[in-house]
């Protein structure tokens, strides 16, 4: 009994430590991180990570596979929009930084209204509905263009109003702090939500929903109110969206939008509270760094997601958390070595794949602009047989050597687990 | 309404509701029997309609109608052996979400190999033409090829399941698949050709389907949505009900799409005059046409409304 509540004690102040790291780190990314562009990227990354915690209500949370999320934080965003033009108009009156309560409560009702058809039924069922209805908003997205802006879009200002204490929300850095505070407030509001009594059924209803039946909840009703919660988050971060810039298109309503936020919620890790946290980290530079770096960056996507679902279903947060467990027990550093191997074998694999399809696409996109393309620094000639045999080389060497070492890898692990458990049992029984 | 513009519709939304039912069928038969979404299903037709491209500028079309399902099924089958079994354990979820990063890839690989614009692959010559004129109006040999392949498959299809040795294996490794292993059936395999069959069907109707529309690379994503669409309204895992929703979803947009009328209109008949400034007026002028492509979304939530279940669907849940 007294171990138990010196070990709560001890996970509280591990709580409170990692919760003034998340806000310290949300106050000190754009010192640390003071290019302009850096700046946008956190910006969005401010909005992304409500976004993808909220889509991790129903994925991770509820076990709800939604296609169709992008509908509540997207009419949100455009939500959030017309109110800032009405006040801007001043026929309304809202100061900006309660717009994206605008864009949450457009949520809410939008989950309320669709959600209400939606959460009937679960499993596979529910995500060809969530397509469905995304579908169905899109496509109306191009039947009104009187609320949608057609195809360029609605515009707007974020400038309106009087500035008090100073702060206009011109400069991007005011506008990063606003949505670093939404951040900080809703990931707080959300993990919350994951300790009430909705939350804790919610997971008993992703569990083992037919139990949850017996004991008396309605698994309708909970799937619905939990996507009205997830509705209202997405919906937030759909209006911090449209302030961060300032215009709204169709396509945030689109059935891509929905994709991406499902597939990085899931890279990031569905599995763990912080899992989407990493996701919108993993999809902002996605989005902006790996798409200016290729042109294959979606194919890279759709591959790494893939050995995501086979290999490693948690996610991101479960391979870290995973290796946390063996810094732990202090055994990582058996495995240090073959983590090496691993890498050095992988990234030449890699760098012979990645040759491979790079020549591929220029050859396919770009061949007008010539035989070369720049590859990491190298000039690779995609008429020379030579440059495809080196790679083709390289990425069966290094794949090759990258198995074998797999091999014990997997042995070795599967070991120290072995190890593991049983430590976690003696000390159970003790 | 008169009567010609009924007959050509009527026909030409018949062909394009077995068309959906081509894709549907084989997306309703892997459900059915793995309880898979299959959600790249779209993506094998793309894949079929480009491979037929590829294979019929060598040896004609004829060859590739032949040839594509059966490098599609090869697709399908691996996919099934190499990715799908290997996430199995974990449950439905991540089983949606490979078949979910397959449509991704796909279309990226084809986007690769094939271009991102669309591609010339047109009818072959004995597809060219009229099939028969009706009130001054042609209706086209290709469509009328794809209502007779569409229902030669149904009927195989039917034949296949009812009435075969490896029909009756596949419909008890559905239901009790430890039993018909221990009986000394080779249950994975038997999921493996299940995979592959549906996503024949799927490259079949991208045969026929590709030149008849068009080839390009948004072909899967256009009609992904309205597959399963069809699935849900008919009711999950029903091959009858998906038969009665394609054609139902078919004939549907297929009206639509020729009607000109809107709230307006109607009203102005009546002698109502609306205007700009009416209220709600960017609602009542929208003609049903321009409503069209949602329609049938529109007859998705009306099903789950009133008969959840679908329309031949046997379990609610």
């Amino acid at each position: 009994m007294n171990a138990l509540v010196i070990n709560l004690k001890k996970r509280n102040t591990g709580r409170w430590t990692l919760w003034g790291a998340y806000a310290l780190l949300l106050l000190a990314a754009p010192l640390l991180l003071s290019s302009s562009l850096s700046l946008t990227m956190l910006s969005q990354a401010g909005f992304l990570v409500i976004i993808c915690l909220s889509y991790n209500i129903l994925l991770g949370q509820g076990g709800m596979l939604s296609f169709g999320h992008a509908v509540y934080s997207g009419l949100g965003a455009f939500m959030s929009i017309h109110a800032m033009n009405l006040a801007s108009k001043g026929t309304l009156y809202i100061p900006l930084p309660l717009i994206p309560l605008v864009g949450g409560l457009a949520g809410l009702v939008f989950a309320i209204l669709f959600g209400y058809v939606t959460t009937k039924k679960a499993g596979t069922t529910f995500a060809m509905i969530t397509l469905g209805v995304g579908e169905l908003v899109f496509a109306m997205s191009l039947m009104f263009p009187e609320f949608f802006g057609g195809e360029g879009g609605i515009t707007t200002n974020r400038t309106y109003g009087t500035t008090f204490f100073g702060i206009s929300f011109g400069p991007q850095i005011q506008v990063y702090y606003l949505i670093a505070v939404y951040c900080f407030v809703c990931t707080a509001a959300m993990f919350a939500f994951t300790r009430t009594p909705l939350g804790r059924i919610l997971n008993a209803v992703r569990d083992n929903p037919e139990r949850v039946e017996f004991i008396g909840y309605d698994t309708q009703r909970v799937r619905y109110y939990a996507f009205i919660v997830a509705g209202f988050f997405a919906g937030i971060g759909g209006g911090l969206a449209a302030i961060n810039s300032e215009i709204v298109t169709a396509e945030v309503v689109s059935g891509l939008r929905s994709g991406s936020f499902l597939l990085f919620t899931f890279l990031g890790g569905a599995t763990f509270f912080f899992g989407p946290i990493i996701g919108a980290g993993l999809l902002v530079l996605a989005l902006v760094w790996l798409s200016e770096l290729t042109m294959a960056w979606l194919l890279y996507v759709g591959l790494i997601f893939m050995f995501m679902v086979m290999f490693a279903p948690g996610g991101v947060a479960s391979l870290i958390m995973m290796n946390l467990r063996l810094v732990q027990f202090g055994r990582l550093k058996e495995l240090a070595w073959l983590y090496l191997g691993l890498s050095v074998t992988a990234i030449i694999g890699l760098l012979g794949a990645f040759a491979a399809l790079e020549m591929l696409y220029h050859l396919q996109l770009k061949s007008a602009l010539g035989a070369e393309l720049e590859f990491l620094g190298m000039a690779l000639n995609t008429q020379s047989l030579m440059t495809w045999l080196y790679a083709g080389l390289l990425g069966i060497i290094g794949f090759s050597l990258f198995e074998l070492l797999r091999r014990r890898f997997a042995l070795q692990w599967g070991v120290i687990q072995n190890d593991i458990e049983n430590q976690i049992k003696q000390r159970e029984s003790s | 309404m008169n009567m010609e513009f009924f007959t050509i519709s009527l026909l030409n939304g018949l062909s394009y509701g077995l068309l959906l039912f081509m894709l549907s069928a084989g997306l309703t038969l892997i459900f059915s029997m793995m309880g898979v979404l299959n959600f790249a299903h779209t993506s094998f037709y793309m894949v079929g309609a480009y491979f037929a491209y590829s294979i019929s500028q060598v040896v004609g079309f004829w060859w590739a109608l032949l040839i594509a399902p059966m490098l599609v099924f090869a697709m399908g089958a691996a996919f099934e052996r190499f990715c799908l079994r290997r996430v199995h354990k974990f449950g439905h979820v991540p089983e949606l979400l490979i078949t979910f990063g397959l449509s991704y890839l796909l279309l990226e690989l084809v986007q690769l190999v094939w271009g991102r614009s669309a591609v010339q692959y047109p009818l072959p010559s004995g597809l060219q033409g009229a099939f028969f004129t009706i009130y001054g109006t042609d209706f086209p040999k290709s469509r009328a090829f794809i209502m007779l392949l569409a229902m030669l498959m149904l009927l195989s299809i039917w034949l296949l399941i009812t009435r075969t040795r490896i029909g009756l294996v596949i419909q008890a490794a559905l239901t009790h698949p430890e039993t018909v292993q221990s009986l000394g059936h080779n249950v994975p395999r038997v999921f493996m050709l299940v995979f592959g069959g549906g996503a024949a069907l799927a490259g079949l109707a991208g045969v026929i389907g590709g030149n008849t529309f068009i080839t390009e690379p948004s072909m899967a994503g256009s009609i992904g949505a309205i597959i399963f669409v069809v699935v849900v309204v008919g009711g999950m895992g029903s091959l009858s009900g998906a038969f009665l929703a394609s054609l139902l979803i078919g004939l549907l947009q297929t009206f639509a799409i020729a009607l000109d009328h809107s709230a307006m209109s109607v009203l102005a008949q009546m002698g109502v005059a609306v205007g700009p400034a009416t209220f709600g007026y960017p609602l009542l002028k929208l003609t049903i046409a321009q409503v069209a492509p949602i329609l049938p979304y529109l007859l998705l939530v009306m099903m789950l409304i009133f008969r959840p279940k679908g329309l031949l669907g046997t379990r609610e849940g």
